[in-house]
């Protein structure tokens, strides 16, 4: 079980949340990105050692989306925001 | 040693001290034509296809703990074949026929119990869509009917259809030759199959490394050392991307939690396979009395084997919506396993980006039906190099192409498979 602490509301239940995947980044939409870059964007997502950059909604709260850090080996939180913080959202 | 009645008698005079062990104890060689990577049923059931089909026994299977410990023994144990897509149902639909006579041709009871599949509509909408994937699979010759609530309720009394409910039975479809098999049977019955015909099976002996010169494996390092081999199968569900990562590529595949879970034994009370789709939940009563439920994945990405509560609850809850006598039953044991679900929702079998380094993965919870059609096709696959007819669809350049194999129209979001 995660316990979140939202930026918002304080430490809840995942079951207060939606999972919304991933920050994933897409390429512009313009001519220059080819088929691997969308391929790359859309079914690969990075994570550096477990640690993965994803969006939760947090519909039994606040209702507002927020990014999370979590670790994937261990369920350990690194870092919450509210969301439109400190990604790079170049193109999304 | 055969088993039949004779050597059940005759171990019995014996007070059961004579039964050989299922497994030799072997120490692998140096060098093997063929490592699969992954004892659980689909690398054993490859095993057992690669020496009875293609006489190939230079064979090495490694599992990093015991063979069916990992996906094959936390599954619920279904098989079926009702998929609307070609693909899907084609190398389901194989496997069921070689469930038919799996126990006889391993010599091994694997309790294929066809006792029949229900899946639940609760709409008119969900209904329609169920009788066009009937439909479907009686062009391809599998039976499948559509039944009234009416007929529901005469096959499996114990359902609650009266009472009102926020999600009402409108229909259903079943698969008579659907139903349960003893998934622990499974592995043991191949591994013992092919142990017998030559193939060394190594427990414990997990992989940390792949020797990778110029696109080939050349060896394999194992907690046992280094050894060399013609040709690699991954066949190692969760743990898939993390060899992958090790050969020096990346699966389109996110590993997330399943949950299953056992109540305490009672007397027969559900005979069919039932499938609660507003939500998801699917029920089955085992042999030994115990009601076996499963549901749907956590809902987000984790290698840690450790399941969220918010699904169990949503799991049961559901349950018992249809069968309220589930109140009353504790649960005995619960459990999960890590699910290697792609971005399609569908399978990764087949060739990889490496000349001699094969895949089958990403079945996320969905695999342990296909098993003895992923063992057959794979070894032809490994014995010939040519893709078998029924595995082509499952490539992994499909992602690249766009000929994506997503059964339920869901896109790329595999925490929502």
């Amino acid at each position: 079980m995660l316990l979140i602490p939202c930026p918002n509301c304080g430490e809840r239940d995942e079951g207060e949340f939606n999972y919304g995947g991933r920050a994933r980044v897409f390429p512009p939409i313009e001519k220059t990105a080819s088929v691997e870059d969308w391929h790359r964007s859309i079914h690969f997502a990075s994570h550096e050692q477990g640690q993965v950059h994803e969006y939760w909604y947090h519909h039994g709260g606040c209702e507002c989306w927020i990014e999370v850090k979590r670790n994937l080996h261990n369920h350990e939180i690194a870092a919450v925001n509210a969301t439109r913080s400190d990604t790079d959202r170049s193109g999304t | 040693m055969k088993y039949s009645a004779f050597s059940l008698l005759q171990n019995g005079f014996d007070r059961d001290s004579r039964w050989p062990s299922i497994l030799p104890c072997v120490t692998p060689k140096d060098r093997y034509d063929i490592i699969i990577v992954g004892g659980g049923a689909h690398g054993l059931a490859c095993a057992h296809y690669l020496a009875k089909n293609h006489g190939i026994t230079d064979v090495l299977v490694l599992d990093s703990a015991w063979i069916g410990g990992g996906n094959t023994g936390r599954n619920t144990a279904i098989v079926r074949s009702d998929y609307l897509l070609e693909a899907s149902f084609k190398l389901k639909n194989f496997s069921l026929e070689l469930w038919k006579s799996l126990s006889q041709e391993l010599n091994y009871n694997v309790m294929y119990s066809p006792r029949g599949y229900i899946d639940l509509a609760h709409s008119d909408g969900e209904l329609e869509h169920f009788i066009s994937r009937a439909n479907a699979m009686r062009l391809s010759g599998a039976r499948a009917e559509i039944l009234s609530p009416q007929q529901i309720e005469s096959l499996e009394p114990s359902i609650n259809l009266h009472t009102k409910s926020r999600f009402p039975v409108s229909g259903g479809l079943f698969q008579p030759d659907g139903g349960l098999v003893r998934h622990d049977a499974v592995a043991w019955g191949f591994a013992r199959s092919a142990g017998r015909a030559g193939i060394d099976i190594v427990q414990n002996c997990g992989v940390s490394g792949f020797g990778v010169r110029n696109s080939r494996i050349n060896w394999v390092q194992t907690v046992q050392g280094k050894i060399h081999c013609a040709k690699v199968l991954i066949t190692a569900a969760g743990a898939s991307s993390e060899l992958a990562r090790l050969a020096g590529f990346e699966l389109p595949v996110e590993m997330i939690n399943v949950q299953a879970f056992v109540s305490e034994p009672v007397k027969p009370v559900l005979d069919k396979v039932i499938n609660y789709n507003a939500g998801l939940a699917y029920i089955s009563q085992t042999g030994k009395g115990e009601l076996v439920m499963g549901g749907a994945t956590d809902g987000y990405p984790s290698f840690a084997r450790r399941g969220s509560f918010a699904r169990i609850e949503d799991t049961l809850v559901r349950a018992l919506q249809i069968f309220p006598f589930l109140s009353n039953l504790r649960l005995m044991r619960h459990w999960s396993g890590t699910a290697d679900i792609p971005m399609d929702g569908n399978a990764i079998v087949g060739i990889s980006p490496l000349e001699n380094m094969y895949l089958n993965c990403g079945w996320g919870y969905a695999g342990f039906k296909a098993t003895p059609a992923v063992g057959w096709t794979m070894a032809e696959l490994l014995a010939t190099d040519q893709t078998p007819d029924l595995l082509a669809p499952f490539a992994l350049d499909r992602f690249k192409s766009g000929a994506l194999i997503d059964d339920a129209g869901i896109g790329p979001y595999p925490w929502l498979h």
